[in-house]
Parts: structure tokens; C-alpha cells; sequence
């Protein structure tokens, strides 16, 4: 059994699916999801704990070896994945089922939960395997299913954005196959390590490696939202029902990371991407996308928006530590993709709440919601407190990571930059604090609580954001780990 | 009871305080019994670090270790014992005041004000012990989050405004350069504990140096160095026993008790020396005094001549400092100490001033010291403490600043110590000369006329207030007398540091 594990994993989300269909009992969908994505969390906890004691796991699909079979190959950068999306998962799923069943018309939600799953196994298959066509296989399965759960949401602009992500996230998609097809092109071979092995041998066809590794860049920044390329995303998130938003901002583009990280220091390796110089375009557009995205957020009525663009300046983070190509930048980028799926969710759930309650997350209609929604607001406090990187939460230690990565590769200016854009986040999050807290309450006769049931995942997630800031062998330990693997070039 | 407890309690008292207000705020009688207990439980506690501190004991404990190198630590040294023993002490004669203040006002949200006030001063006691640049930095945001409330209590729009330039200019320099300073001392030496001698000598390169300092100079903003300065002006929407405690003692002293230390523990004095990079300290720190004390002559509002003058004398402090002298540094300690006082007691008048009589303008003070005598016998101790004149707490501690500028033989600073004091003294004395020599207007027939009508009539303010007056005052004239716990304390911080 245990030697099935990165298989189980995938299999267990893929299986349960067609039940929600079958059954089309919204309660019953519920149950089995939620069920399914604990196992996945438990799976990818024991895979986690397995690769940091016994090293790389690789699994061959119907037992055909590799290169020419589908490898599943687990090591600590896909184990660290594969646990923040399945934890996420299972946050969810205990939260979902109260928020699902008001945001989601009574007919649809088992599509919901048969679309969540698919999405969580196609998530999770990208995290796990170690083939590049398989892979964009898993990216397919992931992206439909998240056009299908975005168009879910109540406001009719649900299906524009849906519709708009459709296009971008296929274009993103073609380009991925487009670069792959290069690299196969010139190598023969779809495995990850193997187009690696292959590719260093390769010396003179530079320009189409280049040409590869741009459509490969451009295709995954586009699923991953990195600015300019980030248009589809706050649409997607603000129109999205707040379950799915949650979950799509703690995962969807965290994977695209991880893909990316894949392809720059895997497939083509530090040495070689470094002698290609794209690490210096990705840092200007992280930086200026830290910059325009905390920018418009503050001016954002609407939160579920306002915390959109956040995403999009923090994905800027993430991929300026990866810019930086040393291993405290990387490990600042991977420890961010796990602080802010903590953070980020613990934000969108307690909009999730507020919406549930109030039926609507517009700043101007929330005033005094703080006294209304003691614990809803405490937590988004929380999660907002770690988006400014406060000391004791987990954005400190993403940010403090981040600057001593500037620092240690001479960019003193840049170290500088990070900081003067947390301000822009105290802003955007101040702003929130004085409506909930300060400002006398519009309509708060008949407005309580959320209900137990979303308020313990809630604070699950805000408990997180401060554990994680105070006891970093788990985050920034692992993060650590897995930076050296990335960096040492060995996949 | 350890003292490693002991250090901890100094944060969770004031911390159990403002929860226990919070659940008390529906009775104002217990909410107030609550405040004043927590506030004479935690001064006893701070009290009984003191004599093993005396001894020259330095307790410590590390709470949380995040990432190596980088933790949350408490470390009692002299200057922070002496800042503790000040802001602690202090807060029970506020309390006192402020019950007088708040009721005979009647204050809205009075249980919110308790509460932040509590968890201000938990954040002060927790800057004062801090043993690193990390757990100093997060005590001076909780500092400034947790005052927030009380700068912009009215909740009218210029309170609000206020507290938003309050708000914006500490987070702003605090965030961009005080924590960028610490960011850089931590890739340049790899700590940031307060050592004796400091860790920074050595590690960064000439005029790198000097940039540091700067930066941290400017990044501490509760240090009030011109041009950061705008925020303690705007900080006077506040309630009085606010600007008291908080915008004369707490909050400011936390601001130059951080340069202070940083001087003295991150770069280390002899270092500054050797490298000659707070030359420019001097400069801009006289500049700021005599600057600020120009523009406190010309206020009207006695408040915000205060806040004026409350600039200039942090920036005694900053001087003496940067005249990097061991006797100087004495100096600055104690004039943390001695303008804590001095100040306290003057805002204590103020407020004093508006509760009974309702007002805030220095023109309308004419003889309003035969009303109320005490409030302006306090207030004339305490603006002679201003001035630098025995027998009040600011003579000492500018006599060791003189001393020291003239050890270095800094011409410059001597000048500017002789110029203020001259300042001082123009701002203030006509206040007390109009107070008991001039005879008060008759009622102004205008547009507030009617309003004096009402107060015309005032005695002197609510028994608390003159309580919390008269000891502020008496603490005032007994430092002159018997400053030998201060000093004691100050030398150690230097004995320590050479």
C-alpha cells in the first residue's frame, strides 16, 4: 500500500468524482469531498515525512520504467506542494459546506464538489508527476474544472470571468505545450530528469532552447498571474463563490509556481538558465507588479478585488525570491508559497463569512463589522497582519527571507523596494481595520456570527499564520531543503 | 518570585488589565479600581527588578527563537530598568488623572481608552526590556497600533486626520527605514543583540556607516528629529492624559530611548568615534532644538506649544547622545527621566486647565493662576524643569550634557544647549508671569463670550487631577534632590558600555 502513494494521492480525488455526479445529493457530494481531501492531506503527509527520511520516491505508472513510462516522482519540493494543496483542500471542504449551499444554486452543487474534486486531482497530479506532457495533461483537468467552479458564482459576471480565464488559461496552456514540444523537438524525451540529462548535452541549438524556455516562461506566467500577465485573476477571484476563491488563491497559482520552478531548475537547470538571463526580467516584473498590484488594491471597494491584487503582489514576491537565483531567495519564494496559501486563505475565508452573513464584501457597507463579526474580523486581522509581514506571523518570515536574499546578492536597493511596498499593504489592510472597527456600524440590527462549522476552519488558518511565524522548522525548514535540491540541479 | 517571572509579568500585567477592563467597562467604578490596581501591581513588580539591577545584575530570558539569530528576548539592563521604573510609576499618577480628566469631561468610550491604554503601556515595558532590535522593533509597532485609538478618540474629523498623520509617518520611517537598518545590521554581522560596545564596529564600511545611522535615526520616528517631527503635533487631538503619558513620557521616551541604545549597544560609542560617522547628528539634533523652540514661541495652543517643546527637549536627548561622550550619555539618560516629569507635569496643567476652566489657548491664561494655584504652581515646576533651572530634575541632567559637551570641547552643542535654554525660557515664563501677574480679561463680549460666561466662575480641578498634579510636580523637585538612583542606573549603562 505504502508503495502506492503518489499514485493514491491522484486516484482517490479522480475516483470519488463521478460519485458526486451519480449521487447528486449536495449533502452526500459534500461528504465524500470532504472525506476524500482529508485522505489526500493524510497521503501527502506521510509522503512528506517519507521523502524527508528516505529521500527521492519514484513511481512508475503500470510499471512501464521511465523514460518511456510516466514517472511519478516525489521529492521534497513536490512533497512540500503536495501537502500545502491537499491541507487546503481539506480547509475548505470542512469550510465549504455552509457558504457552498448559500452562494451555489440547491441544483448545482454537486457539480460543485464533483468540479472541486477533478480540480484537486488535477492540482495534485501536477505537483506529483514527473513527466512534462502528463503534466499539461493534469493542468487541463485542473484549469477546466476551475472555469466550471468560477462560472458557479452568483453574480451573472461569474461567467464572464470564467469565460475570460478560459482564454487566458488556454493560451497558457498552448504555450506550455508549444515550449514542450521544442524541448521534445530536440531531445526525444518527455521525462523531467531525462530532458535534463538530455539537454545539457546539447550545446549548439541555443536558440531554440531559448525559444522553449520563453513559451514555456510566458505560458506558465500566465497561470500563475505574474504581472502583466495577471488580467484574468481578479475577476476570477472577486465573481468566484468565496469557497472557491479561497481555494483557488492558495493553490491554483501556487502550483503554477512550482511548475515554473520545475521547468527553470530542473529541465534547464541554474547554469543554464542563468547563462540565458531571464532571472533579470523576472525580478523588474516582480517588482513592478508588487508595486501596481498593491497600488489599485487600495483604491478596491470591494475586497474579494482588493485582496485579488494582493495575490498579485505577492505572487511578485514569490517570484522575486526565485529571481534572485541564490538559495535564501528560493527558499524565500517557497516558504512564501506556503505563508501566503495560509494567509491569503485565512483572508478570503473570513470574506467568506462576512458574505455569509452580510451578503455582500463592498469596504463602504462593512462599517463597524467588527463588533458585528468579533471573530470573522479577528481572524482577517490575522491574515491581514501577515500580508503586511508583521513580526510573529508567517509573512514576517517570507519577508525577512526575502531581504536577506537581497542582501546577500548585493541589491541593497531592491531589499529597500520590498519594504516600501509592505507600507502599501498597511494601507490597503488599515484601510479595512478602520471601516470594521472604527467607524460606527451601518445596519448591524440581526447580523451575528458565522455559524461554528466555518469559524473553526477560519481560525484553523489564522492559528497557522502565527504558528508559522514562530516556529519555522516545518515552513522555512523544508522551504530550505527543498531550495538546495533546486539550486544543486539534481531534480 | 524569579526575576525571569518578573520581567514576563511587567508585560502580562498590564496585558491581563486591559482584558479584565475590557470585561469590567460596563461598571465604570470597577473598570477604574481594575486600571488602578493593574497599574500599582505592575509598578511593584518593576520595582522589584530594580535592586538586583542596582547590583549589577542584568536578568534575561528568550521567549521564541523563530529562525536562528532571531528571537524574542528580554534583557534588563540599566537604561531600560530606569525607562520601565519612569513609564510604570508614572502610569499610576496618570490613572489618577485621568479618572478626573475622563469623568469631569465626560469622555466618550472611556473603556477603549482604558484598554489601549493598558496595552500601550504593556508595549512600552516590553521596548524597555527588549534584549535585540527585532522584539524592540515589534514592541515600538505595537506601540504606535494600540495608541491609534486613543490619538484619534473624539472620532470628529480632525481627530481622525490627526491620528492618520500620527499613523502614517511612524508606520511609514519605521517600516522603510528602521526596519531596513535592522534588516542590513543582520546580513552585516548575522545578530542583533545590545552587546556592551556594540556589534556593528568593524562589520560596515565608512560612510556606510553613517548611512546606516541614518537611517536608523530617522527610522525611529517617535524620536521626533526634524523633519519627522509632524506627527507629535498632530498627536494632540488626543485626550490630555494621552499627550500626558503617552505623547510626553511613553511614546516619545520609547523613541529616544531606542537611539539611545542603538547608539550605545548596536554601534557602540568608541566605534562612532573611530569612524567619525555622527558628526551630522549634532548638527541635525541642534537644528531641531532650536528649530522647535522658535516655533513653540509662537503657538497659542498651549498644547501644541508643549509638543513643540517637547521636539526640542527629545532632541537634548538625541544630543547628547550624538556628542558620544560617556558623560554625555549620562546626561541623556537622565534626561529622559528629568523631562518625564517636567512634561508630564506641564500637560497635567493643561489639561487641568481645560477640565476646569475650559481653556486651551495661552492668550486666555491671565491670572488664572489665583483660581487655580496648584494647577499653576505645578505648571511653573515644571517649566522650570524646562528651562534647566535648580532646583528642578532638568537642571542635573543638563549640567551632565554641558559636562560633556565641554569634555569634547563640541562648541556647537554648547552653543545650542545655551541658546535653547534662553528659548525655553521665553516660551515659558510668560506664561506663568500672565498667570499670576496679569489681570484676567473681562468677559469678552464676542462670539465666546457666552462660553466664558459659563466658566467664568471655575476653581481649581477635579481632586484626582490635583492629586496626579502636585505628585508629578513634587517628583519634579525631589529628582533634583536626591537624583542618586538615576544616576546610579545611567552610570551603570556606561560603565557597562566602555
Amino acid at each position: 500500500m505504502s508503495a502506492h502513494l503518489p499514485i493514491l494521492q491522484i486516484l482517490i480525488p479522480l475516483m470519488a468524482a463521478p460519485f458526486c455526479v451519480v449521487l447528486r445529493h449536495r449533502d452526500i457530494a459534500w461528504f465524500i469531498s470532504l472525506v476524500v481531501s482529508l485522505l489526500c492531506f493524510a497521503v501527502s503527509i506521510m509522503l512528506l515525512d517519507r521523502v524527508l527520511v528516505e529521500g527521492v520516491i519514484s513511481y512508475y505508472m503500470g510499471d512501464w520504467p521511465a523514460p518511456w513510462g510516466i514517472e511519478f516522482r516525489i521529492d521534497v519540493v513536490n512533497a512540500y506542494i503536495l501537502l500545502i494543496v491537499s491541507a487546503i483542500g481539506a480547509i475548505v471542504s470542512l469550510y465549504g459546506r455552509h457558504s457552498v449551499n448559500k452562494e451555489i444554486p440547491k441544483g448545482q452543487v454537486y457539480l460543485f464538489y464533483t468540479a472541486f474534486l477533478l480540480c484537486l486531482t488535477g492540482l495534485l497530479g501536477m505537483a506529483a508527476t514527473g513527466d512534462a506532457f502528463n503534466l499539461f495533461v493534469f493542468l487541463e483537468i485542473s484549469s477546466l474544472s476551475t472555469y466550471a467552479m468560477i462560472s458557479l458564482g452568483k453574480d451573472r459576471r461569474a461567467l464572464t470571468a470564467a469565460y475570460q480565464y478560459l482564454i487566458m488559461g488556454t493560451l497558457g496552456a498552448t504555450f506550455y505545450v508549444i515550449g514542450l514540444g521544442l524541448l521534445y523537438m530536440m531531445t526525444g524525451t518527455l521525462n523531467i530528469v531525462d530532458l535534463h540529462d538530455k539537454l545539457v548535452q546539447l550545446d549548439d541549438s541555443i536558440r531554440t532552447l531559448k525559444a522553449a524556455l520563453a513559451f514555456l516562461t510566458v505560458g506558465l506566467s500566465l497561470k500563475l498571474a505574474l504581472f502583466p500577465l495577471h488580467l484574468w485573476l481578479p475577476n476570477a477571484y472577486t465573481y468566484a463563490p468565496s469557497t472557491v476563491t479561497a481555494f483557488l488563491a492558495a493553490t491554483a497559482t501556487k502550483v503554477a509556481v512550482y511548475v515554473m520552478l520545475r521547468v527553470f531548475f530542473s529541465i534547464f537547470g541554474i547554469d543554464m538558465f542563468e547563462e540565458i538571463g531571464l532571472g533579470d526580467v523576472i525580478m523588474v516584473l516582480a517588482i513592478v507588479g508588487m508595486f501596481t498590484a498593491s497600488t489599485v488594491a487600495i483604491f478596491q471597494n470591494n475586497l474579494k478585488r482588493m485582496l485579488a491584487y494582493s495575490s498579485v503582489a505577492q505572487i511578485g514576491y514569490i517570484m522575486l525570491g526565485v529571481s534572485f537565483l541564490n538559495a535564501t531567495g528560493l527558499s524565500a519564494g517557497l516558504v512564501h508559497l506556503l505563508n501566503h496559501a495560509i494567509m491569503k486563505s485565512t483572508c478570503f475565508l473570513a470574506l467568506g463569512c462576512v458574505m455569509y452573513r452580510m451578503g455582500t464584501v463592498r469596504l463602504s457597507e462593512l462599517g463597524g463589522v467588527g463588533k458585528t463579526m468579533p471573530w470573522t474580523m479577528g481572524a482577517f486581522v490575522i491574515g491581514g497582519l501577515s500580508l503586511i509581514g508583521v513580526p510573529l506571523t508567517v509573512g514576517f518570515i517570507s519577508k525577512w527571507q526575502l531581504i536577506s536574499a537581497a542582501f546577500q546578492a548585493d541589491l541593497m536597493p531592491v531589499a529597500f523596494l520590498i519594504l516600501l511596498s509592505s507600507l502599501l499593504a498597511v494601507v490597503y489592510i488599515w484601510r479595512v481595520v478602520e471601516v470594521a472597527y472604527f467607524r460606527t456600524p451601518t445596519h448591524h440590527a440581526g447580523f451575528k456570527e458565522a455559524p461554528l462549522s466555518m469559524l473553526i476552519p477560519l481560525w484553523i488558518m489564522a492559528g497557522a499564520s502565527i504558528y508559522f511565524g514562530i516556529d519555522t522548522d516545518m515552513s522555512l525548514g523544508v522551504a530550505q531543503i527543498a531550495a538546495d535540491m533546486l539550486i544543486g540541479g539534481t531534480p | 518570585m524569579s526575576m525571569e517571572l518578573s520581567i514576563l509579568l511587567s508585560m502580562i500585567i498590564p496585558a491581563v488589565g486591559a482584558v479584565l477592563i475590557a470585561l469590567t467597562g460596563k461598571i465604570p467604578n470597577v473598570r477604574e479600581t481594575v486600571t488602578l490596581f493593574t497599574a500599582v501591581a505592575l509598578f511593584l513588580n518593576v520595582l522589584s527588578l530594580l535592586g538586583p539591577v542596582l547590583d549589577g545584575a542584568t536578568p534575561e530570558i528568550t521567549l521564541i527563537e523563530m529562525v536562528p539569530g532571531l528571537s524574542i528576548a528580554f534583557k534588563v539592563e540599566p537604561l531600560g530598568m530606569m525607562f520601565s521604573l519612569i513609564a510604570s510609576g508614572l502610569w499610576i499618577l496618570n490613572s489618577i488623572y485621568s479618572i478626573g480628566y475622563m469623568r469631569g469631561n465626560k469622555e466618550k468610550h472611556q473603556t477603549r481608552f482604558y484598554i489601549c491604554f493598558a496595552v500601550a503601556i504593556a508595549a512600552t515595558l516590553g521596548l524597555a526590556y527588549s534584549a535585540n532590535l527585532l522584539t524592540l522593533f515589534i514592541f515600538y509597532e505595537v506601540l504606535t497600533f494600540s495608541t491609534y485609538p486613543l490619538v484619534s478618540h473624539k472620532g470628529d474629523e480632525n481627530a481622525v486626520k490627526g491620528a492618520r498623520t500620527y499613523l502614517g509617518i511612524l508606520v511609514t520611517t519605521s517600516v522603510g527605514f528602521l526596519f531596513f537598518a535592522i534588516a542590513w545590521t543582520f546580513s552585516a554581522t548575522g545578530t542583533l543583540d545590545f552587546v556592551n560596545g556594540g556589534i556593528l564596529g568593524g562589520k560596515v564600511e565608512g560612510p556606510l556607516m553613517g548611512l546606516l545611522l541614518m537611517l536608523f535615526i530617522y527610522g525611529i520616528g517617535k524620536a521626533a528629529v526634524m523633519p519627522v517631527h509632524r506627527w507629535l503635533p498632530a498627536a494632540m487631538v488626543a485626550p490630555t492624559p494621552v499627550s500626558a503619558l503617552l505623547h510626553a513620557v511613553a511614546v516619545v521616551k520609547s523613541g529616544v530611548f531606542s537611539v539611545v541604545k542603538v547608539i550605545v549597544y548596536t554601534f557602540g560609542i568608541d566605534n562612532l568615534v573611530a569612524s567619525g560617522s555622527a558628526g551630522w547628528l549634532v548638527w541635525v539634533s541642534g537644528f531641531t532644538i532650536i528649530a522647535a523652540s522658535m516655533v513653540a514661541l509662537r503657538q497659542d495652543n498651549l498644547k501644541r506649544r508643549l509638543a513643540y517643546s517637547t521636539i526640542s527637549q527629545l532632541s537634548y536627548v538625541v544630543l547628547a547622545a550624538a556628542i558620544l561622550t560617556p558623560i554625555s550619555a549620562v546626561g541623556a539618560a537622565l534626561h529622559i527621566a528629568a523631562h518625564a516629569f517636567g512634561k508630564i507635569t506641564l500637560f497635567f496643567a493643561a489639561g487641568s486647565i481645560y477640565t476646569a476652566a475650559h481653556k486651551t489657548e495661552v492668550s486666555q491664561l491671565n491670572g488664572i493662576g489665583w483660581k487655580m494655584p496648584i494647577t499653576m504652581t505645578a505648571f511653573a515646576i515644571g517649566a522650570l524643569s524646562m528651562i534647566g533651572l535648580p532646583p528642578t530634575a532638568g537642571f542635573i541632567s543638563k549640567w551632565y550634557i554641558i559636562q560633556g559637551a565641554m569634555s569634547s570641547e563640541n562648541f556647537l552643542a554648547l552653543g545650542v544647549i545655551v541658546l535653547s535654554t534662553l528659548l525655553n525660557a521665553g516660551y515659558f515664563l510668560p506664561i506663568i508671569y500672565a498667570a499670576f501677574f496679569k489681570k484676567e480679561k473681562a468677559a469678552k463680549h464676542g462670539h465666546d463670550g457666552h462660553h466664558d460666561h459659563h466658566h467664568g466662575d471655575h476653581g481649581e480641578a477635579p481632586l484626582p487631577i490635583v492629586i496626579a498634579i502636585s505628585s508629578t510636580a513634587l517628583l519634579t523637585i525631589l529628582m533634583f534632590f536626591f537624583p542618586d538612583i538615576a544616576l546610579e542606573l545611567a552610570q551603570k549603562m556606561i560603565g557597562g558600555a566602555q
